[in-house]
């Protein structure tokens, strides 16, 4: 069992991570527009950290964008008030995402709409807090970070692109390994995974932190790689909208699902949606309309009704 | 019982109210290790309720539920596992995206099995999974799936075995067949304890069997003797049959 799991790791890792990273180290090299690359990074990570809980777990996380908030904020405080060097600070910045799963936690107990609305609710609270005018000293409240002094676009996409890499190797292992498997269980059915010896309290919190590292961590490079920006800019509903769009529309569960949804959505995003947004809008509801009604599982499980075992 | 075969499982005056209703009132029982012990009684008599209390699934009101001595109330699920106790579910609740394969390999993974179980292959064989091993768990029919979760509860190494309606909607050649395996589960020394209706299946596969009735036990002994016993006819056919 070990020995065929772990060829499946080799497998994903060679198949999908090894030419992702390549693919997004070698691009700059080729294509000016490095801030759509950046973008594209930060959604091909959000999409995986989307995939550990909701792929995994089931937990759809609605606000998911909190802890990308949290982990912007986390990482311009450290610069800011510790005047800590930007590698330093993306550890406040998980830690700060990490913090805010911790306190999160008890949402796990709810199921289904209800996780998922309780969840949105808790990252617009974030956001209300953080932008208070009456925490301007510490957060800058609603006027915004600047964070020029450390602004570096080169190093800050080279730590997305590790931060990327990292999530993909962990969504690789959850696939590959008997930890991915209890949480699977953990998806089908509680009671069953309880009695079959999995620790379901334990084995949903690590999925949980784990998803919010992610985007804790990408939260911050984001944070330094744009070095000015509003509390609205990095809570944006658009962050979490995107992500679990980009992850349903490829399909969750696998590696290759969610980065097929980045591609392909936020592809056409840039394509027409800057330029022509009310066509891009009408597209993109066409688009997810006949996603729910023909493949609810993403277009990877259009091969995966093939017997494909997709990457 | 003999002194040497003390109770692997003891219950005594075991309570479990929901709201108002008393689904086990005072309930003791025990079990030692190789015995049979059928549960039966009509609906919402407690049968479940008390396996569910066993498995951790709901907690106890009153009473205490004792594993080896040790007195278990409370404990989470998983622990229970890790004990050694395990059961099937009266709705088989496998993992449907996962195949068959897989559902077992995850408890093989994360039970406690005596022997150092490592492979799923001895108990596909043996229960008759192995043309079905790589296909979900969704595409199995309803015999398949209780099969597959007794699987999932024998993969963890139960020394207790609590097994749900487990011959519900099985043919008769399939009920002579899983009544085998659960005596040859027995002779290992596993301790089981059926919840079941089906009379004749309960007659092929226990020691003894404990009635109840509004959550209380109203018989225990053979179930050949249960069928002379005037309370037992009333709660299963009503007063007039007593008579």
């Amino acid at each position: 069992m070990l020995k065929a799991l772990s060829r499946r790791f080799l497998r994903d890792t060679a198949l999908i991570v090894v030419p992702v990273i390549a693919i997004m180290a070698i691009l700059p090299s080729f294509y000016s527009n490095h801030l759509l690359l950046f973008n594209f990074v930060v959604f091909l990570t959000l999409a995986q950290g989307v995939n550990i809980l909701y792929g995994f777990t089931g937990y759809l996380p609605f606000g998911y964008v909190g802890f990308f908030g949290a982990g912007a904020y986390g990482f311009s405080i450290a610069v800011l008030h510790l005047k800590a060097p930007p590698l330093a600070a993306l550890v406040a910045a998980g830690a700060a995402a990490g913090a805010l799963g911790l306190l999160l936690a008890p949402l796990l107990r709810l199921s289904g709409a209800y996780f998922s609305i309780a969840n949105l609710a808790a990252s617009l609270a974030v956001l209300q807090i953080i932008s208070n005018p009456n925490l301007e000293d510490i957060t800058r409240g609603p006027y915004g970070i600047s964070l020029s002094g450390v602004f570096n676009p080169t190093l800050a996409y080279a730590m997305a692109l590790m931060i990327l890499a990292a999530t993909l190797l962990f969504v690789a292992y959850l696939r590959s390994s008997n930890f991915g498997l209890a949480l699977q269980a953990i998806r089908e059915n509680l009671f069953s995974a309880s009695m079959a010896g999995i620790d379901v309290v334990r084995a949903r919190m690590i999925a949980w932190l784990a998803c919010a590292l992610v985007a804790g961590f990408i939260g911050g490079v984001f944070a330094w790689y744009v070095s000015v920006f509003f509390p609205e800019t990095v809570f944006g509903a658009e962050f979490s909208i995107f992500a679990i769009v980009f992850a349903l529309f490829g399909g969750t569960s696998t590696l290759l699902g969610p980065i097929v949804g980045v591609v392909i959505l936020y592809g056409v995003y840039n394509l027409i949606g800057v330029s022509a947004p009310q066509y891009f809008q009408l597209i993109y509801g066409f688009l997810i309309m006949a996603l729910v009604l023909f493949l609810p599982n993403g277009l990877t499980s259009l091969l995966q009704r093939r017997g494909i075992d997709v990457p | 019982m003999s002194p040497d075969n003390a109770p692997l499982l003891a219950i005594a005056d075991l309570v479990k109210r929901f709201g108002g209703f008393r689904a086990l009132d005072g309930l003791t029982l025990s079990i030692a290790p190789g015995e049979v012990l059928g549960l039966v009684g009509p609906n919402g008599s407690g049968k479940t309720t008390c396996i569910n209390v066993i498995s951790g699934l709901y907690p106890a009101d009153g009473g205490e539920v004792l594993f080896e001595g040790k007195n278990i109330s409370g404990t989470k699920s998983h622990h229970l596992v890790h004990l050694g106790i395990n059961r099937t579910f009266q709705v088989p609740k496998p993992f449907l995206a996962l195949t068959v394969r897989e559902n077992i390999e995850v408890a093989i993974a994360y039970g406690n099995h005596p022997k150092g179980l490592t492979d799923a292959e001895p108990l596909l064989e043996s229960l008759r999974l192995a043309k079905v091993a790589d296909r979900r768990a969704a595409e199995l029919n309803s015999a398949q799936q209780k099969m597959l979760d007794l699987a999932r509860a024998l993969a963890t190494g139960p020394r207790l075995l609590l097994v749900d309606e487990l011959a519900a909607g099985l043919n008769p050649a399939e009920l002579e067949w899983v009544g085998g395996k659960l005596k040859e589960l027995a002779r290992t020394g596993m301790a089981i304890i059926v919840v079941e209706h089906l009379m004749g299946f309960i007659e092929q596969v226990t020691d003894r069997v404990i009635v109840l009735n509004a959550g209380k036990e109203i018989f225990e002994g053979k179930l050949a003797d249960a069928v002379r016993v005037p309370q037992v006819i009333e709660v299963f056919l009503g007063g007039a049959h007593a008579a």
